[in-house]
Formats: C-alpha cells, structure tokens, sequence
C-alpha cells in the first residue's frame, strides 16, 4: 500500500494556499510536515484525509485507509475514557480498546468520566482513537500539543508500534518526536502564488 | 450505527445532556396558557389540540442546535465524516436520537397534559397518533436546519428562521387531526398527509442533510 500526493493545491475560505504538492509514503514510513503558522498544514491534512476536497491534483489512496486527528480529540465530557474508545471501536467495527489503553497508559483513568481529565491526558485519549481505528494511514494534525516530555515518547512509540506493523504517518508538527527515521518535508516552498485580482470579485478578497 | 444511536443516547440522558429541556418546556407552555386565555373549560378544550400541537413544536425546536453542534464544536463531526459510516447514516441516526430523547418523551406526556387543557375524551386517541406520526417529521427537518447552520456561531436564532416555515405543514395536519378528532369528526384525509409528510421527509432529507454537512465541514 502506498500513499502518493501528486501536485495537490489546496485552499482554505476559498483562498489557495499551497501548490504543487508532491510526495510518496509507502508502508512502514512516516512524514513530518514543517512549516510556518498559516501555511497550510491543517488544510493540507484535511485534503489528504478527504474532508474537503483539492483546488488540483490527486490523493492517490482511498479516504477509507486515513484515520484523521484533528486540533480537537472529539472526546465526550460524559462519557469515561473506555466508554469514548468503544464508541470508535464500535464505529470502525475493531476490538483494539485494550491495546489503545495501554499504549496510552490510560487503563489507570479508564472509568474515568473524560470531562474530568487533565488536558494533556485528553490528548493521550485522542491519540488512542487512532490505535482503535485500524487504519492503515495517520493523518495526525499537531498532535503533540499539551503532552508533557513523557507522552511525546509514549507517542513516538505508538507511532513507531504502527509503522512496524507496516502502517503509515503523516504528521505535521513543530517539535522534535525523537522520531529519526521520519522524512521532512518543509511546505514553505509550496505556497501558493496569491492569485492576481483580475475580477470584479477578486478586488474584494 | 447502533453504537453511534447509543452514545448519542447516553449523551442525551446524561447530566447537562438536554434531556428533559423539551419535556419541561412543554409542561410550562401549557400549564400557563389557562392563566392566559381563562379557566373557562368550553374555551380551553376548544385550543387545546392547537395547543398542544403547538406546544410540542416549540419544545421540539428548543433543542435543535444541540443536534450537530456538540460534535462540531469537540471535533467528533470531523472524526465522524472520517469514519466508515456514511454520512447519511450518521445523520439519520442522529435524527432518530433527536426523536428519542425529545419527540417521544413529548408523545407520553401529551395525554397528560391534555387533563391540563381539558381536551375532550374523545380527542386523546387521536392526539397521540397525530403527534406520534407527525413528530419524527420534526426532528427529520430539525436535522437539516442544524446541518445547515452548524459552525455558525449563535446559529440558534437563523436555525428557528429557516425550519419554522418547513414545519408549517405538519403543524397544520398535525393540528387537524387532533382537532377533527377531539370533535368527534373523521380525521382520515389529514392523518394521510400528516403520514405522507413524515414518510417523505424521512425518505429525502438525511441525503439533503448529509450534503449540506460535507460542504459545511470543508
């Protein structure tokens, strides 16, 4: 199985923001994208994971492969740790609760009602969702964000664990996850030219 | 499927989940409409189908927004557009939530409140068939109005302006056949339209809904 993003070009609120997008993934590999704030990582992971479609180019794998992490971990307040992961087992028809628990080390929190965790172990929650899903390819949007030094490394293992079992990662990220063998892909060339305002509606973008 | 129809159940039932809201809303409406219009009974059982149709309608729109906008505002839509359930199954399922933890409590209490309202005896039966056929229809239409204004900020108010006019018609039917039936007249013809609105609704509005949640996610 392999990922190919041939001269994707993506837009956020109609403006585009990056072209001429090129990569491969193949199993057992990760991609890290970098770049400033505003260049369009999220857009660019929410093209990938098929939430909103690209301006040009081609995603060449099924949306089914993708497991999205977005800024938000889609946790329920009123539901416990364990009662949020079955939801997603349940949902991606998977039986992997157990295995996201311990990668996480949420077992200790998890009759826990989520509403009542820390915020960095939300996030370790979020994570497991994508353990749960099966999913051959992550698409993971900032997920280091509030794990403190110990959960980045719980992290990197969740993250080498899959790509061992042959899976994927694309991640965008501003830190080091002491992840070596990932590639980098730095997205500040591919932004996108602003289009000339050549119209009536263009003078007011 | 189940699984999604079981936590929103869950969410619903839950502390801070809404449950109830409607419930409470309906009890208050008609529990104040004899302050307002007078004890007489003649008067009362006279609006008391319109009004507790009316009721209802209200009790039902109150919760509306709370359909989409959870999900959206946690990240779960997104996650939910990602996953291997067809959007349109996940909207559906979300309505027959919505109908679960809002219409059918306000279908059981109908016949309650009525004693409230002195509704004729004979309007009891058909007050309940009228508001059990007609209010899945409400909560189908509610769903398209919360796809269509979800990540709006305060979509409350422009949520209410565009499925009042798309619930004129079951209220209109709705209304009828409880009132025909509290009168001891044949309700037939507008329990059919009032079916036959539902069934169509049902049928055509999840597709609406779930293409108008793909665009509103981009």
């Amino acid at each position: 199985m392999e990922l190919t993003v041939t001269d994707l070009a993506v837009a956020r609120g109609g403006v585009p923001v990056l072209e001429g997008v090129s990569f491969t993934l193949s199993g057992g590999e990760a991609l890290v994208l970098r770049g400033p704030n505003g260049i369009g990582k999220t857009t660019l992971l929410r093209t990938v994971a098929g939430l909103q479609p690209p301006l040009a180019g081609h995603v060449g794998l099924d949306r089914e492969a993708m497991a999205y992490a977005g800024h938000a971990d889609g946790i329920k307040a009123t539901l416990s740790v364990r009662e949020n992961l079955t939801f997603w087992a349940d949902v991606f028809a998977t039986d992997r609760v157990g295995e996201a628990l311990a990668a996480f080390e949420l077992e200790p929190l998890a009759d826990r009602f989520a509403g009542n965790l820390s915020a960095g172990q939300k996030r370790r929650l979020g994570l497991a969702r994508m353990v749960v899903t099966g999913r051959p390819v992550w698409v993971l949007d900032e997920p280091t964000v509030s794990l403190d030094v110990d959960a980045v490394a719980m992290f990197a293992r969740a993250v080498r664990a899959h790509l061992g079992g042959g899976g994927m990662a694309l991640l965008a990220t501003h830190i080091d996850l002491g992840l070596d063998e990932a590639r980098v892909l730095n997205l500040a060339p591919f932004r996108a030219r602003a289009p000339e305002p050549d119209d009536f509606d263009g003078a007011f973008l | 499927m189940i699984a999604l129809l079981i936590r929103d159940m869950k969410l619903g039932t839950r502390a801070g989940g809404g449950f109830g809201l409607g419930l409470a809303f309906f009890l208050i409406v008609v529990v104040l409409v004899p302050f307002g219009v007078g004890p007489e009974t003649g008067r009362l059982s006279l609006i008391a189908p319109g009004i507790l149709w009316l009721g209802a309608l209200l009790a039902c729109l109150l919760s509306l927004d709370r359909i989409f906008a959870l999900d959206w505002e946690d990240g779960s839509l997104d996650l939910l557009a990602t996953s291997p359930l067809p959007m349109e199954a996940a909207v559906s399922v979300k309505a027959l939530a919505h109908w679960l933890t809002t219409g059918l409590p306000l279908v059981l209490a109908a016949p309650v409140l009525g004693v409230l309202l002195s509704l004729p005896a004979a309007g009891y039966a058909p007050l309940v068939l009228s508001l059990l056929l007609g209010t899945p229809a409400l909560s189908v239409i509610g769903t398209f109005g919360a796809a269509l204004t979800v990540g709006l900020k305060r979509g409350g108010l422009l949520l209410s302006l565009l499925v009042l006019p798309l619930y004129v018609p079951t209220l209109i039917f709705g209304a009828e056949v409880a009132r025909r039936g509290a009168e001891g007249m044949d309700n037939t013809t507008p329990m059919l339209m009032l079916a036959g609105i539902t069934c169509g609704t049902i049928a055509l509005l999840p597709f609406a809904s779930a293409a108008v949640l793909r665009v509103n996610l981009r």
